[in-house]
Protein backbone atom coordinates (compact mmCIF):
# COMPACT_ATOMS: atom_id res chain seq x y z
CA UNK A 1 0.00 0.00 0.00
CA UNK A 2 1.38 3.96 -0.66
CA UNK A 3 1.24 6.80 0.60
CA UNK A 4 -1.01 8.11 -2.59
CA UNK A 5 -3.76 9.07 -3.67
CA UNK A 6 -5.48 10.47 -6.80
CA UNK A 7 -6.90 13.57 -5.87
CA UNK A 8 -8.68 14.64 -9.62
CA UNK A 9 -9.88 12.88 -12.62
CA UNK A 10 -10.83 14.86 -15.84
CA UNK A 11 -11.87 13.71 -19.95
CA UNK A 12 -11.36 16.21 -22.55
CA UNK A 13 -13.91 16.11 -25.37
CA UNK A 14 -14.64 13.30 -26.79
CA UNK A 15 -15.76 11.16 -29.81
CA UNK A 16 -15.02 13.21 -33.17
CA UNK A 17 -13.58 16.84 -31.97
CA UNK A 18 -12.00 18.69 -34.40
CA UNK A 19 -9.31 19.89 -31.88
CA UNK A 20 -5.69 19.02 -32.05
CA UNK A 21 -3.68 17.06 -29.41
CA UNK A 22 -2.31 19.74 -27.41
CA UNK A 23 -5.98 21.57 -26.82
CA UNK A 24 -7.43 18.05 -25.84
CA UNK A 25 -4.63 17.60 -23.06
CA UNK A 26 -5.30 20.98 -21.90
CA UNK A 27 -8.77 19.89 -21.27
CA UNK A 28 -8.26 16.69 -19.61
CA UNK A 29 -5.82 18.38 -17.27
CA UNK A 30 -7.73 21.48 -16.14
CA UNK A 31 -10.63 19.42 -15.96
CA UNK A 32 -8.84 16.92 -13.37
CA UNK A 33 -6.76 19.68 -11.77
CA UNK A 34 -10.58 21.60 -11.37
CA UNK A 35 -12.00 18.45 -9.99
CA UNK A 36 -9.57 18.29 -7.23
CA UNK A 37 -9.67 21.68 -6.61
CA UNK A 38 -5.82 22.34 -8.00
CA UNK A 39 -4.37 24.32 -10.85
CA UNK A 40 -1.40 24.25 -12.99
CA UNK A 41 0.55 26.58 -10.33
CA UNK A 42 0.32 23.70 -8.04
CA UNK A 43 1.48 21.05 -10.60
CA UNK A 44 5.39 19.88 -10.10
CA UNK A 45 5.51 16.13 -11.96
CA UNK A 46 4.05 15.55 -15.44
CA UNK A 47 3.45 12.33 -16.94
CA UNK A 48 2.19 12.14 -20.74
CA UNK A 49 3.10 9.97 -24.28
CA UNK A 50 1.93 10.60 -27.93
CA UNK A 51 2.46 13.95 -28.02
CA UNK A 52 5.80 14.47 -29.17
CA UNK A 53 9.32 12.90 -29.24
CA UNK A 54 9.65 15.00 -26.17
CA UNK A 55 5.94 14.79 -25.26
CA UNK A 56 6.11 15.37 -20.95
CA UNK A 57 8.39 18.48 -22.00
CA UNK A 58 5.68 19.07 -25.01
CA UNK A 59 2.83 19.47 -22.59
CA UNK A 60 5.06 21.15 -19.20
CA UNK A 61 5.50 24.01 -22.32
CA UNK A 62 1.88 24.26 -22.89
CA UNK A 63 1.13 24.37 -19.62
CA UNK A 64 3.61 27.02 -18.85
CA UNK A 65 5.18 24.90 -16.52
CA UNK A 66 8.88 24.16 -15.43
CA UNK A 67 7.97 20.79 -13.28
CA UNK A 68 10.45 18.79 -10.98
CA UNK A 69 9.87 15.18 -12.38
CA UNK A 70 8.73 13.75 -15.48
CA UNK A 71 7.69 10.59 -17.49
CA UNK A 72 7.17 9.75 -20.84
CA UNK A 73 7.82 6.22 -20.97
CA UNK A 74 6.11 5.16 -24.51
CA UNK A 75 4.14 1.42 -23.19
CA UNK A 76 1.51 2.31 -25.68
CA UNK A 77 -1.83 2.11 -23.70
CA UNK A 78 -0.81 0.39 -20.40
CA UNK A 79 1.88 3.51 -20.04
CA UNK A 80 -0.43 5.66 -17.62
CA UNK A 81 -1.00 2.91 -15.21
CA UNK A 82 2.74 2.17 -15.23
CA UNK A 83 2.78 5.98 -14.94
CA UNK A 84 0.59 6.11 -11.33
CA UNK A 85 3.52 3.63 -10.18
CA UNK A 86 6.10 5.70 -10.84
CA UNK A 87 4.04 9.02 -9.75
CA UNK A 88 3.89 7.22 -6.51
CA UNK A 89 7.44 6.66 -6.15
CA UNK A 90 8.30 9.73 -7.22
CA UNK A 91 5.95 11.88 -4.49
CA UNK A 92 7.18 9.22 -1.66
CA UNK A 93 10.73 9.64 -2.34
CA UNK A 94 10.22 13.56 -2.28
CA UNK A 95 10.67 14.51 -5.82
CA UNK A 96 7.14 15.79 -6.68
CA UNK A 97 4.55 16.66 -4.94
CA UNK A 98 1.59 17.18 -7.38
CA UNK A 99 1.71 15.17 -10.07
CA UNK A 100 -0.65 15.27 -13.44
CA UNK A 101 -0.77 12.14 -15.80
CA UNK A 102 -2.31 12.54 -19.34
CA UNK A 103 -3.25 11.46 -22.81
CA UNK A 104 -4.97 12.73 -25.25
CA UNK A 105 -5.47 11.73 -29.26
CA UNK A 106 -7.23 13.41 -32.18
CA UNK A 107 -6.70 10.39 -34.61
CA UNK A 108 -10.59 10.08 -35.44
CA UNK A 109 -10.74 14.16 -36.83
CA UNK A 110 -7.21 13.86 -38.07
CA UNK A 111 -7.83 10.54 -39.79
CA UNK A 112 -3.63 9.35 -38.22
CA UNK A 113 -4.71 5.88 -37.15
CA UNK A 114 -3.45 3.06 -39.77
CA UNK A 115 -4.38 -0.31 -40.38
CA UNK A 116 -0.73 -1.57 -40.56
CA UNK A 117 0.42 0.06 -37.74
CA UNK A 118 3.49 2.17 -36.98
CA UNK A 119 6.70 0.06 -38.05
CA UNK A 120 10.19 1.90 -37.73
CA UNK A 121 11.99 0.75 -40.75
CA UNK A 122 15.76 -0.01 -38.48
CA UNK A 123 13.43 -2.91 -36.41
CA UNK A 124 13.60 -6.70 -36.44
CA UNK A 125 9.95 -6.37 -37.06
CA UNK A 126 10.66 -4.41 -40.68
CA UNK A 127 12.39 -6.74 -41.63
CA UNK A 128 11.11 -9.94 -40.23
CA UNK A 129 7.24 -9.13 -40.01
CA UNK A 130 5.95 -6.44 -41.84
CA UNK A 131 6.99 -8.07 -45.57
CA UNK A 132 4.00 -10.50 -44.47
CA UNK A 133 1.78 -7.78 -44.21
CA UNK A 134 0.21 -8.92 -40.96
CA UNK A 135 -2.17 -6.05 -39.61
CA UNK A 136 -1.07 -4.18 -36.59
CA UNK A 137 -1.65 -4.55 -33.69
CA UNK A 138 -4.68 -6.60 -35.08
CA UNK A 139 -3.83 -9.41 -36.61
CA UNK A 140 -1.55 -10.59 -33.22
CA UNK A 141 -4.43 -10.60 -31.26
CA UNK A 142 -6.04 -12.27 -34.09
CA UNK A 143 -3.71 -14.73 -33.74
CA UNK A 144 -4.40 -15.09 -29.75
CA UNK A 145 -7.99 -15.72 -30.15
CA UNK A 146 -7.10 -18.18 -33.22
CA UNK A 147 -5.10 -19.94 -30.26
CA UNK A 148 -7.71 -19.08 -27.00
CA UNK A 149 -10.18 -20.53 -29.16
CA UNK A 150 -8.09 -23.58 -29.80
CA UNK A 151 -6.84 -24.31 -26.54
CA UNK A 152 -10.48 -24.00 -24.55
CA UNK A 153 -12.96 -24.82 -26.99
CA UNK A 154 -14.53 -21.33 -26.78
CA UNK A 155 -16.43 -19.83 -30.25
CA UNK A 156 -16.31 -16.18 -31.88
CA UNK A 157 -19.79 -16.05 -29.83
CA UNK A 158 -17.84 -16.00 -26.76
CA UNK A 159 -15.85 -13.37 -27.76
CA UNK A 160 -18.78 -11.54 -29.14
CA UNK A 161 -20.20 -11.33 -25.79
CA UNK A 162 -17.87 -8.91 -24.80
CA UNK A 163 -18.92 -6.73 -27.15
CA UNK A 164 -22.63 -7.28 -26.13
CA UNK A 165 -21.60 -6.50 -22.41
CA UNK A 166 -19.68 -3.20 -23.35
CA UNK A 167 -22.72 -1.82 -25.40
CA UNK A 168 -24.99 -2.46 -22.18
CA UNK A 169 -22.37 -0.08 -19.97
CA UNK A 170 -21.97 2.44 -22.89
CA UNK A 171 -26.09 2.41 -22.92
CA UNK A 172 -26.15 4.20 -19.54
CA UNK A 173 -23.06 6.33 -19.93
CA UNK A 174 -23.92 9.68 -21.57
CA UNK A 175 -20.39 10.05 -22.40
CA UNK A 176 -20.36 6.77 -24.17
CA UNK A 177 -19.54 7.19 -28.15
CA UNK A 178 -22.34 4.37 -28.51
CA UNK A 179 -24.55 6.24 -25.91
CA UNK A 180 -27.99 5.77 -27.71
CA UNK A 181 -27.39 2.86 -29.62
CA UNK A 182 -29.44 0.11 -30.06
CA UNK A 183 -28.25 -3.26 -27.57
CA UNK A 184 -25.54 -5.22 -29.42
CA UNK A 185 -26.60 -8.59 -29.96
CA UNK A 186 -24.14 -11.65 -30.98
CA UNK A 187 -25.25 -11.98 -34.22
CA UNK A 188 -24.64 -8.27 -34.70
CA UNK A 189 -20.93 -8.93 -33.74
CA UNK A 190 -20.60 -12.21 -35.79
CA UNK A 191 -22.19 -10.52 -38.78
CA UNK A 192 -20.03 -7.39 -39.09
CA UNK A 193 -17.06 -7.27 -41.58
CA UNK A 194 -14.69 -9.68 -40.85
CA UNK A 195 -10.90 -8.17 -40.58
CA UNK A 196 -8.30 -10.52 -39.33
CA UNK A 197 -9.94 -14.08 -38.39
CA UNK A 198 -11.77 -14.65 -35.81
CA UNK A 199 -12.08 -10.78 -35.39
CA UNK A 200 -14.48 -8.81 -36.88
CA UNK A 201 -14.73 -5.09 -36.75
CA UNK A 202 -17.09 -5.53 -33.63
CA UNK A 203 -14.62 -7.45 -31.99
CA UNK A 204 -12.41 -4.28 -32.49
CA UNK A 205 -12.15 -1.03 -30.30
CA UNK A 206 -13.34 2.55 -31.54
CA UNK A 207 -11.22 4.71 -33.43
CA UNK A 208 -12.08 7.94 -31.56
CA UNK A 209 -10.78 11.54 -30.54
CA UNK A 210 -10.40 11.87 -26.64
CA UNK A 211 -8.27 11.74 -23.95
CA UNK A 212 -7.94 11.89 -19.60
CA UNK A 213 -6.33 12.78 -16.94
CA UNK A 214 -5.52 12.20 -13.76
CA UNK A 215 -3.70 14.09 -10.38
CA UNK A 216 -1.78 12.13 -8.02
CA UNK A 217 -0.20 13.33 -4.50
CA UNK A 218 0.72 12.37 -0.72
CA UNK A 219 -2.06 11.29 0.83
CA UNK A 220 -1.81 13.92 3.29
CA UNK A 221 -2.73 16.76 1.17
CA UNK A 222 -5.30 14.58 -0.50
CA UNK A 223 -7.19 14.68 2.56
CA UNK A 224 -7.07 18.00 2.86
CA UNK A 225 -8.54 18.47 -1.02
CA UNK A 226 -12.15 19.02 -2.93
CA UNK A 227 -12.78 15.22 -3.13
CA UNK A 228 -12.40 12.28 -1.36
CA UNK A 229 -8.93 10.96 -1.72
CA UNK A 230 -8.37 7.57 -3.90
CA UNK A 231 -5.89 5.38 -2.66
CA UNK A 232 -3.28 4.15 -4.33
CA UNK A 233 -3.23 0.51 -2.80
CA UNK A 234 -0.59 -1.33 -4.96
CA UNK A 235 0.59 -1.61 -8.78
CA UNK A 236 2.66 -4.22 -10.99
CA UNK A 237 3.64 -4.39 -14.48
CA UNK A 238 5.35 -6.75 -17.05
CA UNK A 239 7.00 -6.11 -20.13
CA UNK A 240 6.94 -9.21 -22.71
CA UNK A 241 7.28 -8.22 -26.39
CA UNK A 242 8.09 -6.21 -29.48
CA UNK A 243 7.40 -8.48 -32.10
CA UNK A 244 5.14 -10.91 -33.13
CA UNK A 245 7.09 -14.28 -33.16
CA UNK A 246 9.11 -14.33 -29.76
CA UNK A 247 6.67 -15.20 -26.63
CA UNK A 248 3.83 -17.44 -26.63
CA UNK A 249 0.58 -15.91 -27.14
CA UNK A 250 -0.79 -17.26 -24.10
CA UNK A 251 -1.08 -16.65 -21.62
CA UNK A 252 0.06 -12.83 -21.22
CA UNK A 253 2.04 -10.43 -19.01
CA UNK A 254 -1.12 -9.34 -17.19
CA UNK A 255 -0.52 -12.83 -15.02
CA UNK A 256 3.03 -11.57 -13.37
CA UNK A 257 1.68 -7.35 -13.66
CA UNK A 258 -1.14 -8.81 -11.37
CA UNK A 259 0.18 -10.79 -9.20
CA UNK A 260 2.74 -8.37 -8.34
CA UNK A 261 -0.03 -5.89 -7.68
CA UNK A 262 -2.09 -7.87 -5.60
CA UNK A 263 0.84 -8.94 -3.56
CA UNK A 264 2.01 -5.02 -2.99
CA UNK A 265 -1.85 -4.26 -1.78
CA UNK A 266 -2.25 -7.41 0.05
CA UNK A 267 -5.43 -7.87 -1.73
CA UNK A 268 -6.59 -11.28 -4.05
CA UNK A 269 -9.00 -10.85 -7.15
CA UNK A 270 -12.01 -11.77 -4.54
CA UNK A 271 -11.88 -8.54 -3.02
CA UNK A 272 -12.30 -6.39 -6.46
CA UNK A 273 -15.66 -4.89 -6.17
CA UNK A 274 -15.40 -3.10 -10.14
CA UNK A 275 -13.00 -4.66 -12.81
CA UNK A 276 -11.42 -1.98 -15.66
CA UNK A 277 -9.63 -4.03 -18.28
CA UNK A 278 -8.13 -2.79 -21.17
CA UNK A 279 -10.34 -3.98 -24.39
CA UNK A 280 -8.39 -2.94 -27.41
CA UNK A 281 -10.31 -5.95 -28.47
CA UNK A 282 -12.94 -8.11 -27.69
CA UNK A 283 -10.39 -11.35 -26.71
CA UNK A 284 -7.77 -8.86 -24.79
CA UNK A 285 -10.65 -8.90 -21.91
CA UNK A 286 -10.87 -12.63 -21.74
CA UNK A 287 -7.20 -13.06 -21.95
CA UNK A 288 -6.44 -10.59 -18.99
CA UNK A 289 -9.39 -11.92 -16.42
CA UNK A 290 -8.03 -15.02 -16.88
CA UNK A 291 -4.02 -13.72 -16.58
CA UNK A 292 -5.39 -11.09 -13.61
CA UNK A 293 -7.07 -14.56 -11.96
CA UNK A 294 -10.33 -13.42 -12.01
CA UNK A 295 -11.24 -16.82 -14.18
CA UNK A 296 -9.85 -20.18 -14.10
CA UNK A 297 -8.17 -21.02 -17.82
CA UNK A 298 -11.04 -20.60 -20.45
CA UNK A 299 -13.51 -19.66 -18.21
CA UNK A 300 -13.66 -15.74 -18.87
CA UNK A 301 -16.29 -16.35 -21.45
CA UNK A 302 -18.96 -17.67 -18.91
CA UNK A 303 -17.81 -14.64 -16.57
CA UNK A 304 -18.46 -12.29 -19.24
CA UNK A 305 -21.57 -13.31 -20.65
CA UNK A 306 -23.19 -14.01 -16.74
CA UNK A 307 -25.15 -11.29 -14.39
CA UNK A 308 -21.88 -11.08 -12.37
CA UNK A 309 -20.10 -8.71 -15.06
CA UNK A 310 -23.46 -6.29 -15.45
CA UNK A 311 -25.03 -3.67 -13.74
CA UNK A 312 -25.89 -4.67 -9.72
CA UNK A 313 -23.53 -8.23 -10.37
CA UNK A 314 -20.92 -9.31 -8.36
CA UNK A 315 -17.65 -7.88 -9.91
CA UNK A 316 -18.92 -5.47 -13.16
CA UNK A 317 -16.56 -4.88 -15.59
CA UNK A 318 -16.04 -2.28 -18.02
CA UNK A 319 -18.56 -0.22 -16.82
CA UNK A 320 -17.75 3.39 -18.68
CA UNK A 321 -18.65 0.94 -21.96
CA UNK A 322 -14.78 0.73 -22.22
CA UNK A 323 -12.97 1.39 -25.55
CA UNK A 324 -15.26 -0.82 -27.51
CA UNK A 325 -18.30 1.32 -27.02
CA UNK A 326 -17.14 4.83 -25.16
CA UNK A 327 -13.85 5.63 -26.25
CA UNK A 328 -10.61 4.77 -27.94
CA UNK A 329 -8.05 7.11 -28.40
CA UNK A 330 -5.48 4.84 -29.51
CA UNK A 331 -4.44 4.85 -25.93
CA UNK A 332 -6.76 4.11 -23.62
CA UNK A 333 -5.30 3.39 -20.21
CA UNK A 334 -5.72 6.82 -18.87
CA UNK A 335 -9.42 6.12 -19.09
CA UNK A 336 -9.91 3.11 -17.19
CA UNK A 337 -8.18 5.07 -14.17
CA UNK A 338 -10.78 7.99 -14.59
CA UNK A 339 -13.78 5.16 -14.51
CA UNK A 340 -12.15 3.43 -11.87
CA UNK A 341 -11.95 7.04 -9.39
CA UNK A 342 -15.54 8.00 -10.50
CA UNK A 343 -16.87 4.53 -9.42
CA UNK A 344 -15.07 4.58 -5.73
CA UNK A 345 -16.89 8.01 -5.38
CA UNK A 346 -20.08 7.36 -6.64
CA UNK A 347 -20.20 9.49 -9.31
CA UNK A 348 -20.53 7.30 -12.21
CA UNK A 349 -24.15 8.01 -12.51
CA UNK A 350 -26.79 5.54 -14.04
CA UNK A 351 -24.07 2.87 -14.38
CA UNK A 352 -23.30 3.12 -10.64
CA UNK A 353 -21.49 0.36 -8.91
CA UNK A 354 -23.24 -0.20 -5.30
CA UNK A 355 -21.06 -0.21 -2.18
CA UNK A 356 -17.30 -0.43 -4.76
CA UNK A 357 -14.58 0.18 -2.17
CA UNK A 358 -12.21 -1.56 -4.41
CA UNK A 359 -11.23 -1.07 -7.85
CA UNK A 360 -8.66 -2.54 -10.56
CA UNK A 361 -7.45 -0.93 -13.46
CA UNK A 362 -5.37 -3.10 -15.78
CA UNK A 363 -3.99 -1.32 -19.40
CA UNK A 364 -2.14 -3.35 -22.00
CA UNK A 365 -0.13 -1.86 -24.53
CA UNK A 366 1.28 -2.66 -28.24
CA UNK A 367 0.73 -6.69 -29.72
CA UNK A 368 0.18 -7.46 -26.16
CA UNK A 369 3.76 -6.09 -25.28
CA UNK A 370 3.05 -4.08 -22.04
CA UNK A 371 1.11 -4.73 -19.10
CA UNK A 372 0.07 -2.74 -15.50
CA UNK A 373 -2.14 -2.91 -13.03
CA UNK A 374 -3.19 -0.59 -10.54
CA UNK A 375 -5.63 -1.18 -7.32
CA UNK A 376 -7.37 2.06 -5.92
CA UNK A 377 -9.10 1.71 -3.00
CA UNK A 378 -11.33 4.65 -0.96
CA UNK A 379 -9.51 5.96 1.97
CA UNK A 380 -11.27 4.03 4.92
CA UNK B 1 7.49 -6.70 -54.16
CA UNK B 2 5.68 -3.60 -52.37
CA UNK B 3 8.31 -1.40 -52.17
CA UNK B 4 7.05 -0.16 -48.82
CA UNK B 5 7.18 -3.62 -47.50
CA UNK B 6 10.80 -4.77 -49.16
CA UNK B 7 13.19 -4.95 -45.65
CA UNK B 8 16.27 -2.96 -45.53
CA UNK B 9 18.71 -5.96 -44.57
CA UNK B 10 21.56 -4.79 -42.01
CA UNK B 11 24.96 -5.86 -40.66
CA UNK B 12 24.01 -8.96 -38.48
CA UNK B 13 21.15 -9.64 -41.49
CA UNK B 14 22.46 -9.16 -44.37
CA UNK B 15 23.43 -12.87 -44.94
CA UNK B 16 20.30 -14.57 -44.26
CA UNK B 17 18.53 -12.73 -46.56
CA UNK B 18 20.87 -13.54 -49.47
CA UNK B 19 20.28 -17.18 -48.44
CA UNK B 20 16.82 -16.49 -49.31
CA UNK B 21 17.66 -16.50 -53.03
CA UNK B 22 18.88 -20.07 -52.85
CA UNK B 23 15.66 -20.68 -51.05
CA UNK B 24 17.67 -21.28 -48.17
CA UNK B 25 16.21 -20.51 -44.68
CA UNK B 26 18.76 -19.73 -42.06
CA UNK B 27 18.46 -19.54 -38.17
CA UNK B 28 21.44 -18.47 -36.22
CA UNK B 29 22.97 -21.18 -33.55
CA UNK B 30 25.41 -20.57 -30.97
CA UNK B 31 29.05 -21.63 -30.91
CA UNK B 32 29.52 -21.29 -27.20
CA UNK B 33 25.99 -23.08 -26.05
CA UNK B 34 24.68 -24.46 -29.14
CA UNK B 35 21.42 -22.20 -28.47
CA UNK B 36 18.85 -21.50 -31.96
CA UNK B 37 17.55 -18.74 -32.60
CA UNK B 38 15.22 -16.24 -35.08
CA UNK B 39 15.24 -13.16 -35.93
CA UNK B 40 18.89 -12.95 -36.51
CA UNK B 41 20.71 -11.18 -33.58
CA UNK B 42 23.84 -9.37 -32.65
CA UNK B 43 24.37 -11.80 -29.81
CA UNK B 44 23.34 -14.96 -28.19
CA UNK B 45 19.72 -14.96 -25.97
CA UNK B 46 20.59 -18.16 -24.23
CA UNK B 47 23.91 -16.98 -23.25
CA UNK B 48 24.96 -13.58 -25.02
CA UNK B 49 27.76 -14.39 -27.06
CA UNK B 50 28.34 -12.92 -29.90
CA UNK B 51 29.96 -16.10 -31.62
CA UNK B 52 27.31 -17.22 -33.60
CA UNK B 53 26.94 -19.00 -36.62
CA UNK B 54 24.14 -19.84 -39.16
CA UNK B 55 22.50 -23.72 -39.74
CA UNK B 56 20.16 -24.71 -42.10
CA UNK B 57 16.61 -24.64 -41.22
CA UNK B 58 14.58 -28.22 -41.92
CA UNK B 59 11.77 -26.17 -42.94
CA UNK B 60 9.27 -28.40 -40.77
CA UNK B 61 7.56 -27.20 -37.82
CA UNK B 62 3.56 -26.65 -36.67
CA UNK B 63 1.36 -24.20 -37.05
CA UNK B 64 1.53 -21.94 -33.68
CA UNK B 65 -1.53 -19.75 -34.53
CA UNK B 66 -3.07 -18.21 -37.68
CA UNK B 67 -5.24 -15.41 -38.71
CA UNK B 68 -6.82 -14.81 -42.34
CA UNK B 69 -6.14 -11.59 -43.24
CA UNK B 70 -9.15 -9.89 -44.96
CA UNK B 71 -8.65 -5.99 -44.99
CA UNK B 72 -4.81 -5.48 -46.36
CA UNK B 73 -2.42 -3.09 -44.28
CA UNK B 74 -1.34 -2.24 -48.46
CA UNK B 75 -3.68 -1.22 -51.44
CA UNK B 76 -1.62 -3.68 -53.60
CA UNK B 77 -1.88 -6.47 -51.17
CA UNK B 78 -4.67 -9.11 -52.31
CA UNK B 79 -6.62 -10.44 -49.27
CA UNK B 80 -7.18 -12.77 -47.85
CA UNK B 81 -4.10 -14.42 -46.97
CA UNK B 82 -3.17 -16.26 -43.93
CA UNK B 83 -0.46 -14.83 -41.63
CA UNK B 84 0.81 -17.58 -38.86
CA UNK B 85 3.37 -17.92 -36.68
CA UNK B 86 5.07 -21.21 -36.96
CA UNK B 87 6.93 -22.79 -34.58
CA UNK B 88 9.97 -24.52 -36.32
CA UNK B 89 11.29 -28.34 -35.13
CA UNK B 90 14.37 -26.30 -34.25
CA UNK B 91 12.75 -24.45 -31.72
CA UNK B 92 12.06 -20.61 -32.47
CA UNK B 93 8.54 -19.12 -34.17
CA UNK B 94 8.78 -17.35 -37.23
CA UNK B 95 6.21 -15.33 -38.17
CA UNK B 96 5.27 -16.26 -42.13
CA UNK B 97 2.54 -17.22 -44.18
CA UNK B 98 0.60 -20.29 -45.08
CA UNK B 99 0.02 -20.12 -48.90
CA UNK B 100 -2.77 -22.70 -50.90
CA UNK B 101 -4.90 -22.76 -47.64
CA UNK B 102 -8.01 -21.27 -46.90
CA UNK B 103 -8.07 -20.31 -43.36
CA UNK B 104 -10.96 -22.80 -42.40
CA UNK B 105 -8.71 -25.82 -43.69
CA UNK B 106 -5.99 -24.97 -41.16
CA UNK B 107 -5.75 -25.31 -37.57
CA UNK B 108 -3.29 -24.89 -34.59
CA UNK B 109 -0.78 -27.42 -34.10
CA UNK B 110 -1.20 -28.67 -37.36
CA UNK B 111 2.24 -29.44 -38.93
CA UNK B 112 3.50 -27.48 -42.23
CA UNK B 113 6.68 -27.48 -44.40
CA UNK B 114 8.53 -24.70 -46.11
CA UNK B 115 7.95 -23.03 -49.16
CA UNK B 116 8.49 -20.16 -50.89
CA UNK B 117 6.73 -17.13 -52.50
CA UNK B 118 8.25 -15.03 -55.36
CA UNK B 119 7.18 -11.42 -54.43
CA UNK B 120 9.47 -9.93 -57.28
CA UNK B 121 11.56 -10.94 -59.96
CA UNK B 122 14.75 -10.54 -57.42
CA UNK B 123 13.08 -10.91 -53.92
CA UNK B 124 11.87 -14.03 -52.82
CA UNK B 125 9.91 -14.65 -48.78
CA UNK B 126 10.14 -18.24 -46.78
CA UNK B 127 6.19 -19.17 -46.33
CA UNK B 128 4.76 -22.63 -45.43
CA UNK B 129 2.54 -25.01 -46.61
CA UNK B 130 0.24 -27.82 -44.90
CA UNK B 131 1.85 -31.21 -44.64
CA UNK B 132 -0.38 -33.97 -46.18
Amino acid sequence: MTGTAIVGVGESDLGVTNHSILTLQAQAITRALTDAGLSTADVDGIATSGVSRFSATQVADYLGIQPAWCDSTFAGGSAYEMYVARAAQAIEAGQASVVVISFASNQRSAKSRKLGGVVESHTPEAQFETPYGPLYPISYYAMAAQRYLHDYGATPADLAEVAVLAREWARMNPKAYRYGSEPLTVDDVLNSTMVSTPLTTADCCLVTDGGGAVVVTSLDRARDLRKAPIRILGYGEATTNTSMSQVPLLPTGARESGQRAFAAAGLTPSDVDVIQVYDSFTITVLLSLEALGFCEPGQAPTFVASADARPGGRQPLNTSGGGLSYCHPGQYGVLLLVEAVRQLRGEAGDRQVADASIALAHGTGGILSTHATVLLGEDR
Amino acid sequence: MIEDLRPVPDDVTQEWWDATRECRLLLQRCDECGNVQHYPRAMCLACSSFNLSWIDSAGTGVVDSFTVVHRAPHPDLATPYVIARIKLDEGPILLSRIVDAEGANISCDERVSLDWLATSEDFQLPVFRVSH
